[in-house]
């Protein structure tokens, strides 16, 4: 596990914890003035994540888990529709290209589901 | 054994774009591609997204791009091996390559290009460890000849249209009986297809199961039955079949070129930035597929890549004739009879 001093971050920032496929723990400081996704905070920081579509929720190499209590919305249609393909699904699914990284994001813990297919 | 110039892998923007870069310096081509039809992603991902960062296209839309492309290259007559996957090559004596697809079609060419973009759309496959022991032998992805399943009992998964669609076609007095699984109870296909697959379970034409899931098959040799987990349900149910269609759509895999004894950094090939050649003399990448310092896989920069790619290949066919950049503006686009 990386750890941060939170005292020392940047303005439009906040924390992110993404656990990767082998359980690890990774602590990112994400800009919520990027027009940034959860799919693309991942590849900036060279975690496993493909982001094969571009972020058209249309491949699901971006499905992760929500393991924190954060209330990030609903599903959105295409999101559904793409879930709906894809494996290893759980109740707390997301894709994380439709997750567009903003100030209630601070504290938010995700874990990158295995890649089916 | 079909000749040509540039054989060129993948036949989605950028590839449809070297053949009229090619075209101008008097380069025969010829594509090969996995899927049945020419566009690549852009045909069978988003055909109907606006794209908006191709140069003096304020937008346009996927499909739209694709179409213009065609014509673009149309003077040039490429030649097409489409629904056939490139799986190998080898080298003549004189340096030329010849690359076989999937079903043995044979091309030789002094230049190949690899614009495979993501790689070939595979089916996805769902993760059941035993999976691969039935493949044809009762699990099949693509249905391609519906009289295969005719009398015989047949359980498809999927909420898309190729679920819906199959279930119809198949519960239509084809198969002896369909079963439709579905994960969730709502489906993303067409309406009226819905409408009428639920239409068939209730009169009893079809069974339709949903929040349901196959999680094991089984069987001797072929499939038997196939073991569904039902959301809220302990046990899973067990359904006596002879096939199981998963329905789940295409994905992208690097396939058979990983296997080709290119340099490759995390799925894409590494070329060279001077003319986006590989470690394989006469073998270039361009778009998607390739990686060098500060790559942006952009279907723009795909378009320059091909045009530097054509000028490298022309050299290497004709090594003793020099080339002068001529303008379409000036001489206009002069194609093949």
């Amino acid at each position: 596990m990386v750890l941060m001093d939170l005292n020392n971050m940047e303005e439009n920032t906040v924390l992110i914890t993404v656990v990767d496929r082998e359980g690890v723990g990774h602590a990112l400081e994400a800009p919520t003035d990027m027009g940034m996704n959860m799919m693309e905070l991942c590849k900036s920081y060279e975690l496993p994540v493909e982001g094969t579509c571009g972020g058209m929720a249309m491949c699901a190499s971006c499905h992760m888990y929500i393991i924190s209590d954060h209330d990030l919305g609903i599903r959105n249609d295409d999101e559904e529709a793409m879930l709906d393909q894809a494996f290893f699904v759980k109740e707390n699914s997301r894709l994380g290209c439709q997750l567009h990284i903003a100030p209630n994001f601070n504290g938010l813990k995700v874990q990158l589901a295995e890649v089916g297919g | 054994m079909i000749e040509t110039d540039i054989i060129i892998i993948g036949a989605g923007p950028c590839g449809l774009f070297t053949v009229f870069e090619a075209g101008l310096l008097k380069l025969r081509c010829h594509l090969i591609d996995a899927l049945p039809q020419a566009g690549g992603q852009l045909t069978e991902i988003y055909p109907k997204k606006p794209i908006y960062d191709i140069p003096g296209f304020p937008e346009v839309l996927a499909g739209e791009l694709v179409e213009n492309l065609m014509n673009q290259a149309a003077p040039f007559k490429p030649g097409f091996t489409l629904g056939e996957r490139a799986e190998s090559f080898e080298k003549t004596e004189d340096g030329k390559f010849i690359v076989t697809t999937s079903r043995g079609t044979k091309h030789i060419a002094p230049v190949v290009a690899i614009a495979g973009g993501l790689g070939c759309f595979e089916p996805r496959k769902p993760p059941i460890s035993n999976i691969g022991q039935f493949e044809d032998k009762g699990i099949e992805y693509i249905v391609r000849d519906p009289e295969f399943y005719r009398g015989k009992r047949v359980v498809i998964s999927g909420g898309g249209d190729s679920a819906l669609d199959w279930s119809i076609f198949l519960a239509e007095g084809v198969a002896e009986h369909v079963t439709l699984i579905h994960r969730s109870t709502s489906f993303r296909g067409h309406l009226d297809s819905v409408q009428k697959v639920m239409d068939m379970a209730a009169s009893g034409k079809m069974t339709l199961i949903t929040n349901g899931e196959v999680v094991g098959v089984d069987g001797n040799e072929h499939v038997s039955e196939v073991h569904v987990a039902i959301t809220g349900q302990e046990n899973h149910q067990v359904i006596a079949t002879d096939h199981w269609l998963p329905l789940f759509g295409l994905s992208p895999k690097l396939g058979p070129l990983a296997e080709w004894g290119l340099n490759i950094d995390k799925n894409s090939i590494e070329v060279n930035t001077f003319d986006y050649s590989t470690n394989v003399e006469g073998l270039y990448a361009i778009g998607d597929i390739n990686t060098y310092q500060g790559k942006l896989k952009l279907i723009l920069c795909g378009f320059h890549e091909a045009t530097l790619m054509v000028q490298s290949a022309f050299k290497r066919i004709y090594p003793n004739k020099n080339y002068v950049l001529k303008y379409t503006t000036v001489n206009g686009v002069n194609g093949f009879e």
